[in-house]
């Protein structure tokens, strides 16, 4: 059978399942499902009452302005070097943005993985800080890079555990969904088991556009008949126990502490914090006497952008004033359009105005 | 590939040969070394998905194989 014909029968079975339910909003977590919807325009296969949404499942953009500021802070007061992803280093705060430093001859380097920036440290003169973003898929990368102890390598740490922020979302009273497809990176490292206390329906999903509509399926059936837990769609790659090794050496760095995030406010257990036993590569720690003064403002500038109600799922790009005015992937306001990852961003790219 | 750097995105690819900790893995003909010490295990031959430079999991069957069994799921066939 060919690609287009099992798409094809799959969005026959969802319509026929999706036969008197009623209004369901499903909501996906995760940027690279995002990708596959739009790029596959899958939304145009769904029946009308079923609606697919996007979550705060974009690491970058889920990534509160106060971290930036504090990493602006850091880079002024200290002469280090400074390494990040390259998507995190385009987003403006106030306008300026991690690429605007690099400008001004600040040491900015745009990394591919933390290891690229413990080479830098290994060779450099000056202390290298990993301003470190993304969800436990990531984390297991830089606690491995923590653990090798390497002299004059700091982390700066903004990862955030996801599963606390599935949570989370539920306990918030605007967001109305029926269903979660659940992150299928995150998921090979937590596992199936990770999700098994959320009393919700949720299908753990792959990338193709098969993945994601057989998720589609499959949550419907679960709402259907009243099910609740999780079911793993993803199953080439996601066990029932996650990648452990990789769990054990992300626990051991770091704790988990109340953090906040863009668009839902202060998350419970969701800060990868750097546990006491490895704070001599904790930049928040080694450079505490910097942040005294510390102290965050809001910006301006992102007024009117509404990222953070699209993280909740709550708008579509669409639905803001910005998009694709003053907001746009070469000039973003917010993340939402910078990251590549971000549902603003995909929309543009792949030329959905609404 | 630096400065476009997917957050969520893992890339899946065969380990043609592995030098503990690290590992040779192609990605349809580009060639790549990658991190293998957050897996056990790691043989020539194996399908891993890779994230940030490091492979995170293993990947049991090719896409195609992958795609049969959907089919297989949902339809029957």
């Amino acid at each position: 059978m060919e690609r287009k014909e099992i798409i094809r029968k799959l969005a026959e079975a969802i319509r026929r399942e999706s036969e008197g339910l009623g209004r369901i909003r499903i909501m996906h977590l995760c940027g690279t499902h995002e990708d596959t919807v739009t790029r596959y325009n899958l939304r145009s296969l769904l029946p009308e009452n079923v609606k697919l949404v996007s979550g705060p499942g974009c690491p970058v953009c889920i990534t509160p302005d106060g971290d930036l500021q504090r990493v602006f802070h850091l880079l002024e007061r200290k002469k280090v070097t400074l390494a990040t992803f390259g998507d995190m280093a385009r987003v403006p705060f106030e306008g300026k943005s991690l690429f605007y430093y690099k400008a001004k001859g600040y040491d900015v380097r745009m990394v591919y993985s933390v290891f690229d920036a413990l080479e830098m440290a290994k060779k450099s003169e000056k202390p290298v800080v990993f301003f470190a973003i993304g969800f436990e898929t990531t984390m297991p990368s830089t606690a491995l890079a923590i653990m090798e102890g390497v002299e004059d390598f700091y982390v700066f740490s903004a990862h955030r555990f996801f599963v606390p922020a599935m949570e989370h979302l539920l306990s918030l009273g605007d967001v109305k969904i029926d269903g979660f497809i659940n992150p299928g990176h995150v998921s090979t490292i937590v596992g199936v088991k990770a999700y098994e206390h959320i009393d919700f329906p949720q299908v753990i999903a792959g990338f193709e556009p098969e993945d994601v509509m057989l998720a589609i399926l499959m949550l419907l059936r679960m709402i259907k008949n009243g099910e609740r837990g999780v079911r793993n769609e993803y199953t080439r790659a996601v066990k029932y126990e996650g990648n452990v090794k990789a769990q054990e050496v992300m626990n051991a760095v770091f704790d988990r502490e109340d953090w906040e995030w863009r668009g839902l406010g202060v998350v419970p257990k969701s800060g990868a914090k750097i546990r006491r036993e490895f704070e001599d590569f904790d930049a928040l720690k080694v450079f505490e006497d910097v942040f005294e003064d510390f102290v965050p403002k809001e910006d301006v500038k992102k007024k009117a952008c509404r990222c953070g109600e699209l993280l909740r799922g709550l708008i579509e790009p669409k639905d803001c004033p910005l998009f694709m005015k003053a907001c746009t992937p070469k000039n973003p306001v917010g993340p939402c359009m910078v990251s590549v990852e971000g549902m603003c961003n995909i929309w543009a790219r792949f030329g959905v105005r609404g | 590939m630096a400065g476009v750097v997917e957050m969520c995105i893992a890339i899946p690819g065969r380990v043609e040969k592995v030098e503990y900790p690290y590992a040779v893995v192609d990605f349809r003909g580009t060639k790549r070394k990658v991190r293998i010490d957050l897996l056990e295990d790691v043989k020539e031959g194996d399908y891993v998905l890779v994230h940030v430079g490091f492979a995170i999991q293993k990947v049991e069957k090719s896409e195609a194989e992958n795609i049969a069994e959907l089919l297989e799921k949902v339809f029957g066939v």
